[in-house]
């Protein structure tokens, strides 16, 4: 029979250890390939449509099957969906990880975990809940072969039981899951049910975690940010999408292969309305979207660090050619293998600048899966106004996690098509030049291939043009074109979304982050105030080039922390680029470069240590 | 008082759709006199001039290289877009995906193609993409002076009396053995073979991969270069001989049975291959990398259409894309309605 093992060390915990309310952090450890993802969705689920705000986020390697992978599932009554760096609730699955994991806990924490592993003889400070795997998915599954897959269902029936986690909902979760497989729902169920009772008769609550129904997630949705980014793509009308399979970008484009078949095949034809092509490498997926862009179609591609970076030498000639595109850049860490199924905002400088000669592009940020959807939409607006590549940059944080949001709202503007001369232009103004700066903004107009009008044809290069697209090396002409892309920059920033300000009355310190850091950052400004009484004024940057009112922000407050998922603070560099000289002194890092999403805690331990709080 | 009539100006000579040719010229060439490259260029002028295509219709895609300078110099109302090195293929694939209704011609060279755009071109001829795609080959690498590239032969020289010690890339066999459906090679002193051949490239609905040779009078027309004019007129072995007859014209030639061999294009249009040497069925895989294989042994450029399947799915039927372009499809058409996205917020509730 299993025993349980409350921590014996009364010094080490609390005496009168206080109950905590759908307030904790699950951290459930298995191995890659072994078909956690269901019960770990399953759980996810059943959470949320208690109403309590939840958050997950998949760590994973860069492998597919054997290697160790954690799940958190983060609930928090305060809607905190960052990553909490504690771990409250360890599911130990992984004999590789177990006894590690184990050790990293804080006292007080608490243990599922697989009996043959007899994690209890590690720790005496925690709570040990055995149970045995094997002996209870053998009488509910008979097939052998489908036990592995099975075997972890157990731990959400235990779950459920150890922390008042609603059996009816993990039962609507699994429905929701499998909702056409009758047969693997029930087995599911099984051993969900299987695990609940185990719990029930042999498991005697020791630790003070638990969760209870809330009604704080009502009308909201779960949705990963690259499905997101893909029904923001459909809605923005694309019509070209050429890519090459990146983690962590794949899913975008796989995802919207999925949404178009139901949602854009033509109704009288059944034809496409779309074209969708993988391609051969990402040289030729950016190059194909380029010639598509040319051609007036709304393309995107989607890659990550990597492909961006085989990406470097067409997006320099989409900017001097002034071809519109959409890139979307679910970043990452670095090259090759390690850690390419990790997180970080990795390319920010080197995406801002992309390419050779003078080149920058106009970036957006997301934070959230709402800007996802909304971020794709504006930027194939922004990329036919502007007539260039334009890059969303999200990461492997929001793109292929789960999380909390707000219903996305339907466009509130038609499609801006940007600055397009038709055949009966043409008819009416007799002529056009193609980069003649008509209306002083830096975009000149352009006509599109197969537009019947004598005058509509024109040679389309790379740097040396004059306005009339004709061919060029004339140094006033160079100059000329040089300067115009510089005033275009300037009208990109004025169309991009400004920042999003959180003032603080006290103008002394100053956060900006950016992205998927907003979530630790909400939560950092709250410790940082509750448990240092440090009040701080907070921007959100949405979009480069920067416009005034960051510039202004800087320029207010006497100290501005710049938080970047990154080692060389990329953000921060661009701001020091960006900002008078006499600001640049005031600009401090906060850096999270781990592979890890950013954590609050790890913010408010920077700035209180940089503050010299003690 | 007294007037002379003046007698009226000769009618200006025009194709069937009323343009001259001079519609169909570009910019003055800025390669070297005498280059292959030019030749291939009047060549194309001449084909579009006499199908009388539109050239609004016509979108003139290139890489880098002298090769790919050359689309300024025909079609000048035309569109055009002078890419990066090596990347033809994937803009003139981007191209036709957003605008079917185009008609694509890539001009790309020996070192554009068989070096750094290989992976775009064994993929566009992978895709069966309708492009006419022409490799002006001239085995050096011209805007870099001088360089071997990719489809020199094995023992050419260069000027510097270096000597290429690496087998050539045959882009024909590749693009047969890929899935290419219109195969040929040519040169671009063989004014009729070479405009029969592009004729026949802009009625083909597939991929048209025309490997012409097109000797570099700069750096490859030497004593001991294998692409040197000299050196293509005396080893140049045409297949057949080849004559294109446009479905708009109503021509038909006797012929003794057994010499000549038609194929009907998509559009009604004809090639005509009068027997020369051998018979020969261009519409047989092995048969064409057989000769290709053979020509390479005994030190033969053979030329002429190798390959042509007609019936093979393009890509762009393949994508199953409605048939208009997809560049200008109103929104009413791309943006799904309202109510499709609250229907799948409810999935995800």
């Amino acid at each position: 029979m299993a025993t349980i093992h409350v921590a014996a060390q009364e010094s080490e915990v609390p005496a009168e250890p206080q109950q905590v309310l759908n307030d904790l952090s699950i951290q459930i450890a298995t191995v890659n390939g072994s078909g956690s993802q269901t019960a770990n969705t399953v759980l996810l689920r059943s959470i949320f449509q208690m109403g309590i705000p939840v958050s997950g986020k998949n760590l994973f390697p860069s492998n597919i099957a054997g290697l160790p992978t954690w799940f958190t599932i983060r609930a928090s009554k305060h809607g905190y969906i960052g990553r909490k760096k504690e771990i409250d609730f360890l599911v130990a699955m992984n004999p590789e990880t177990a006894e590690e994991d184990v050790r990293e806990l804080r006292a007080g924490s608490a243990v599922v975990y697989d009996e043959r592993l007899n994690l209890n003889r590690l720790r005496n400070d925690l709570t040990f809940y055995p149970v045995p795997f094997d002996q209870l998915v053998a009488p509910i599954c008979p097939d052998a072969k489908l036990r592995k897959l099975v075997r972890n269902m157990i731990y959400d029936g235990v779950l459920a039981k150890l922390l008042g986690v609603e059996m009816e909902e993990i039962q609507k979760a699994l429905q929701k899951q499998f909702r056409r497989k009758a047969k693997a729902a029930d087995l599911n169920w099984n051993a969900a049910k299987a695990g609940y009772e185990f719990a029930e008769k042999n498991l005697q609550k020791g630790d003070h975690f638990s969760l209870q129904r809330m009604d704080e997630t009502r009308g909201k949705i779960i949705i990963d940010g690259n499905s997101a980014t893909a029904l923001g793509a459909m809605f923005a009308g694309v019509t070209v999408v050429t890519w090459y399979p990146i983690t962590p970008s794949s899913t975008v484009c796989e995802t919207l292969i999925e949404y178009m078949k139901r949602y854009r095949i033509d109704p009288e034809t059944k034809k496409a309305t779309f074209a969708i092509v993988q391609a051969e490498d990402e040289l030729a997926a950016i190059g194909m979207a380029l010639g598509a862009g040319w051609a007036g179609a709304r393309s995107m591609t989607a890659t990550s660090g990597p492909g961006i970076s085989l990406m470097a030498e067409f997006t320099g000639f989409g900017y001097y050619a002034e071809i519109p595109a959409v890139l979307f850049n679910i970043q990452r860490v670095g090259p090759s293998t390690g850690l390419p199924t990790r997180t970080a905002q990795g390319d920010v400088l080197s995406t801002a600048v992309l390419s050779h000669g003078d080149t920058k592009h106009p970036l957006f940020f997301p934070c959230s899966v709402e800007e996802c959807f909304s971020m794709a939409i504006d930027a194939f607006d922004l990329a036919e106004e502007l007539q260039t590549p334009v890059f969303v940059m999200s990461d492997l944080d929001l793109g292929m996690n789960n999380w909390m949001a707000n219903p996305f709202s339907y466009p509130s503007k038609p499609m801006s098509r940007g600055k397009v001369l038709s055949k009966e232009d043409l008819d009416r103004l007799g002529r056009f030049e193609r980069y003649r700066d008509v209306e002083g903004d830096g975009v000149g107009y352009r006509t599109l291939p197969g537009t019947n009008h004598p005058a509509a044809g024109y040679f389309t290069r790379g740097s040396g043009h004059n306005e009339k697209a004709h061919y060029s090396e004339r140094p006033e002409d160079y100059v000329n074109n040089m300067e115009r892309l510089v005033r275009k920059f300037k009208t990109a920033s004025r169309l991009m979304p400004g920042p999003v300000l959180q003032e603080s009355r006290k103008k002394e310190i100053g956060i900006i982050a950016y992205g998927t850091s907003h979530w630790a950052l909400i939560e950092a400004l709250d410790q940082l105030k509750q448990e240092y009484d440090i009040e701080a004024s907070y921007l959100r940057v949405r979009a480069f080039p920067f416009n005034e009112q960051v510039r202004d922000f800087v320029r207010r407050h006497a100290r501005v922390y710049v938080v970047d998922q990154n080692r060389d603070a990329q953000m921060a560099q661009l701001l020091r680029l960006d900002v008078e000289a006499e600001e640049v002194t005031k600009l401090r890092s906060v850096l999270h470069y781990s592979g890890l999403p950013i954590d609050a805690r790890s913010v408010t331990d920077a700035i209180v240590s940089q503050e010299g709080v003690k | 008082m007294a007037t002379t009539a003046v007698p009226p100006a000769p009618p200006k000579k025009v194709n069937r759709i009323g343009l001259d040719i001079a519609t169909y010229k570009g910019s003055k060439s800025t390669l070297c006199a005498g280059c292959g490259h030019n030749a291939i260029s009047e060549r194309i002028v001449e084909a579009f001039y006499e199908l009388g295509i539109e050239p609004h219709r016509v979108a003139k895609l290139s890489g880098i290289g002298c090769s790919s300078k050359s689309p300024a110099y025909f079609l000048g109302s035309a569109f055009g877009l002078n890419a990066v090195h090596g990347r033809m293929a994937p803009v003139a694939t981007g191209t036709m995906l957003a605008n079917r209704t185009l008609l694509a011609i890539g001009v790309s060279g020996d070192g554009d193609t068989a070096s750094i755009g290989m992976g775009g071109f064994v993929h566009l001829m992978r895709r069966n993409l309708p492009v006419i795609y022409i490799i002006e080959d001239n085995g050096v690498y011209g805007l870099t002076k001088g360089q071997f590239s990719a489809t020199a032969d094995l023992g050419s020289k260069l000027k510097t009396g270096v000597v290429n010690d690496l087998p050539p890339i045959d882009t024909c066999a590749l693009a047969i053995l890929l899935g290419a459906t219109y195969v040929a090679r040519s040169f671009s002193g063989d004014k009729r073979q070479l405009l029969a051949l592009l004729e026949g490239a802009v009625a083909h609905r597939g991929t048209s991969m025309l490997d012409v040779i097109s000797p570099c009078v700069t750096f490859n027309d030497h004593e001991g270069s294998t692409k040197s004019y000299s050196y293509v007129k005396d080893h140049d072995e045409p297949l057949a001989d080849v004559t294109f007859v446009p479905y708009f014209q109503d021509i038909s030639v006797d012929y003794e049975p057994g010499t000549v061999t038609e194929i009907e294009m998509h559009d009604g249009s004809r090639i005509v291959l009068k027997k020369l040497a051998t018979n020969y069925d261009p519409t047989s895989k092995g048969e064409a990398l057989r000769i290709l294989t053979e020509a390479h042994d005994k030190n033969e450029i053979v030329t002429g259409l190798f390959y042509v399947d007609t019936k093979r799915e393009n890509f762009l039927d393949l994508l199953n894309i409605v048939d208009e372009p997809l560049a200008t499809l109103p929104e009413s058409r791309v943006r799904p309605p309202k109510q499709v996205l609250d229907e799948i917020m409810v999935e995800l509730m």
